[in-house]
């Protein structure tokens, strides 16, 4: 299985904590991994990326363009600037909550992301929209954002990760005192999609 | 051996204490930082590990280790080494007993450095040796046998991966800890005609050292890590080759398992250069193509040896115009260089969407991100204080090297000029001098101010300059992830040692002048600057407020709707993260505010209030 992946979003998402954790259950799955991402001042606000790439006879930990089988997209904007690196039929998903650069809040420009999704809807046609607003305010954290995404992406098999994987690698790496409310952030698409009446993913 | 999940330094650290590393010395810098540090978390009881406080006093205190015959680790980003060749230099020709490893990490891009410099040009300069390795794999292994090499040949050696060697992660075959070498130093033997340098002890080392080079050039033609690769069965007949060094080498290897295998020549070691295997690859070639980060290198020797040994090879590269001069490779820039020399379409039968164009939609303009001072970082604050208290009045503000030099960006616009470590002093100095009617401003950060300040506050005391000095003292050295220095009384051995105060290192240069303030006590802070910046001579502001990073937040404010009044002289001064506008009204964005209270401070119908409660995640 060889599988590349991208994360995006803007420094202080917990995209670094999001990669690690695909990383250590495909290592526990005996698949080889190499991934690269930003560190230093760009962290600071800044976009930020991690590209994963999974399976055998890898050279380089970084992805080339039109080469990503999913795109996990942290902010509307940045899932778009990461855009080129997805292949034909890769899949996009994507946090519909926009952060706003202050750079966009000095100069008054109106940025919400609601363009970059409509741009998204037009482009890509495997592409799933995530109300993180909602879902961080129904599970009481601004910080699962990470984890919430995770649980998106292993639904559609993407990732070809398990959610009982990803639990475990979970487990592992985060203190006891955050596990439950992450295997809730992990399990919250999945208990959405078997509601019909929930308005939380659109497709 | 086991497999584990490692960074490209962690690596690194791993690799040095495999091979036996008996101390390791370092200064912070992006893309070298987490060697040092995670050499520190995994050494043995007997390896000593200290955060230097510059790279040259980490040179110097390794050179004295590897003196004794224990094998010894260095650690610096590229502009650190500039910092360190004075003794590095003068080493070179001294030499060394244990083992030393000289490890300077490159930053093409440049990603988070003021410079594009090649280590490898260094190592030539220097005459020291140079191990470039491709992947973090590579790396780790590498690392062992350049220590091997540094004792054998009683050289220092240069180690310098890039940035996304250093930081790329990978499933990393690694050693057991039964497996690991066991280094014991024999001690210094005093022998002053060996390591007290003169003139003539560096006139018969230098024979030696060309000597030297001249047989390791030979054993690195042989060294297993340089390596041509033949061409594959398509392209058996071809003449044209393509050589390749550091993770380039892996952007190269990559195209090429795609386009069809040319011949390739891998270069580990850049100096010096593997001639004999380097002539062997060129032979029966009519065209090289170099892909390389930085400098032409590779062009260069490849050129110089096909002059040497009259070889009709056209050598192509950053030289000719080949390939980009400046600034990172990526997978793609490389593909797009070796389709361009192979005469292949660079149109990947994946990438469709980026070739043929004809559904292809224009994205909407993206924001344009660039990375801010965080909400809260008391930085922001003390420039805010200077800036309210200097307004209408002519000032230079020289800036330094770490999180404030975000200080520069808009709003704040509080940066005026930006060199290098400690460099702010002598440049607010020498306008001084030129332009004495400018209050001139040095702004200098807490661990810069130990690292490279000292020796300018000293210059501007002596020499009379009239400046004001600002220390930002954060307690830490954040923009490279919060490692302690001779301030923060921590050691990287886990002591709690002595404090050095700022203060008092500035009282004793005689200072009178020195106050100490915290910058989010707005009306302090501006009083402060305006009392003390036009006094005479030289006078030092200390702004000291923890990190955001290392201290706990307070409750996040809130906007109370019916007072603001939408002026948002908030968000024009002070351009905060956590300040946003919804719906064209004002918010604090609670998961990011600190509760610092400065922009409450500014507030100018009292809007922005405390919760006063815990905060909540």
């Amino acid at each position: 299985m060889n599988k590349n992946i991208v994360l995006c979003g803007v420094g202080g998402q917990g995209t670094v904590l999001a990669s690690k954790l695909i990383a250590a259950a495909a290592m526990k799955k005996g698949i080889s991994v190499m991934s690269a991402e930003t560190i230093g001042m760009a962290q600071r606000g800044g976009s930020v990326f991690s590209h994963i790439r999974l399976g055998e006879h890898l050279h380089s930990p970084m992805i080339a363009k039109g080469t990503a089988d999913i795109i996990i997209g942290f902010e509307p904007a940045e899932a778009v600037r990461m855009l080129p690196y997805l292949k034909e039929h890769g899949q996009v998903i994507v946090s519909s909550h926009a952060i706003m650069p202050v750079t966009s809040t000095l100069s008054g420009a109106d940025y919400n992301g609601k363009e970059m999704i409509l741009y998204l809807k037009k482009v890509v046609s495997n592409l799933l929209v995530v109300d993180s607003e909602k879902a961080c305010h129904e599970l009481g954290s601004s910080k699962v954002l990470n984890i919430l995404l995770l649980g998106a992406a292993i639904s559609g098999g993407a990732l070809g990760l398990t959610e009982e994987e990803l639990r475990e690698a979970i487990k592992d790496r985060l203190p006891e005192k955050f596990h439950d409310l992450n295997y809730r952030a992990l399990h919250y698409f999945q208990s959405q999609q078997s509601d019909p009446l929930s308005s939380n993913i659109c497709q | 051996m086991h497999k584990e999940f490692l960074m490209g330094n962690e690596a690194i650290a791993l690799g040095a204490i495999a091979a036996g590393v008996n101390l390791i010395a370092g200064y912070p810098g992006t893309p070298s930082s987490e060697v040092l540090e995670t050499a520190a978390k995994h050494r043995s009881e007997d390896i000593y590990v200290e955060w230097s406080v510059n790279e040259k006093a980490a040179l110097e205190v390794a050179a004295g280790a590897s003196y004794t015959g224990a094998r010894s680790l260095v650690t610096m980003k590229q502009v650190g080494l500039n910092v360190a060749s004075d003794p590095l230099m003068s080493l070179e020709y001294v030499g060394i007993k244990g083992g030393m490893v000289v490890l300077v990490a490159d930053d093409p891009g440049p990603i988070s450095s003021q410079t594009e410099q090649d280590t490898r040009h260094f190592a030539a300069f220097s005459k020291l040796p140079c191990f470039d390795p491709t992947s973090a794999q590579e790396a780790y292994e590498m690392i062992q046998e350049a220590f091997e090499y540094s004792e054998e040949y009683g050289t220092p050696v240069f180690f310098r991966p890039t940035t996304r060697v250093c930081h790329g992660y990978a499933s990393i075959e690694i050693k057991d800890e039964e497996e690991y070498t066991s280094h014991t130093a024999e001690g210094f033997v005093k022998d002053s005609s060996r390591w007290v340098i003169f003139p003539r002890l560096s006139y018969q080392n230098h024979k030696k050292i060309e000597a030297r080079n001249a047989a390791l050039s030979e054993v690195f033609s042989n060294y297993s890590r340089n390596k041509i690769y033949p061409a594959g069965e398509k392209n058996r007949t071809s003449r044209k080759g393509i050589a390749a060094s550091g993770i380039s080498f892996t952007y190269a290897l990559e195209t090429l398992e795609t386009l069809g295998m040319t011949r390739l020549l891998k270069v580990a070691t850049p100096h010096p250069f593997p001639e004999k295997l380097a002539v062997e690859f060129l032979e029966g070639l009519d065209e090289v193509l170099c892909i390389e980060e930085l400098d032409p290198v590779l062009e260069r020797e490849l050129t110089y040896l096909c002059g040497k040994y009259h070889l009709p090879v056209k050598i192509y590269g950053k030289l000719t115009g080949h390939t980009a001069n400046a600034g990172e490779n990526t997978r793609d820039s490389v593909y797009q260089n070796i389709s361009d020399y192979l005469g292949i379409s660079a149109c990947r039968a994946e990438a469709v969407s980026a070739c043929e164009d004809t559904s292809f939609v224009a994205p909407p303009t993206l924001p344009i991100r660039p990375p801010v001072l965080c909400a809260g970082c008391p930085h922001r604050a003390s420039f805010y204080a200077v800036k309210a208290a200097m307004k209408g009045r002519k000032t230079i503000f020289c800036g330094d090297i770490g999180c404030y030099t975000l200080g520069n960006a808009m709003p704040l616009d509080m940066v005026d000029t930006c060199l290098c470590m400690g460099a702010g002093l002598g440049i607010a100095q020498g306008i001084g001098h030129i332009e004495p009617d400018t209050s001139c401003f040095a702004f200098v950060g807490d661990s810069t101010f130990f690292a490279s300040a000292i020796t300018g506050v000293i210059n501007a005391v002596y020499n009379q300059a009239n400046m004001t000095l600002i220390i930002l003292d954060n307690s830490t050295t954040a923009m490279t992830g919060h490692q302690p220095h001779p301030g923060t009384g921590r050691t990287m051995m886990g002591e709690l040692v002595q404090k050095i105060n700022i203060e008092a290192v500035l009282r004793g240069i005689g200072i009178t002048t020195v106050e100490t303030v915290n910058p989010l006590d707005h009306k302090a802070a501006v009083s402060c600057v305006k009392c003390t910046a036009d006094l005479p001579g030289v006078k030092a502001i200390i702004f000291k407020s923890p990190c955001i990073a290392i201290d706990k937040p307070e409750a996040p404010l809130f906007v109370e709707e019916e007072s603001c009044i939408s002026c948002k002289k908030c968000i024009r001064e002070l351009g905060c993260p956590a300040l946003v506008i919804q719906n064209n009204k004002v918010t604090i964005d609670a998961s990011l505010c600190t509760g610092c209270t400065l922009c409450a401070q500014l507030c100018p119908t009292g809007a922005i209030q405390t919760t006063g409660g815990d905060r909540h995640e």
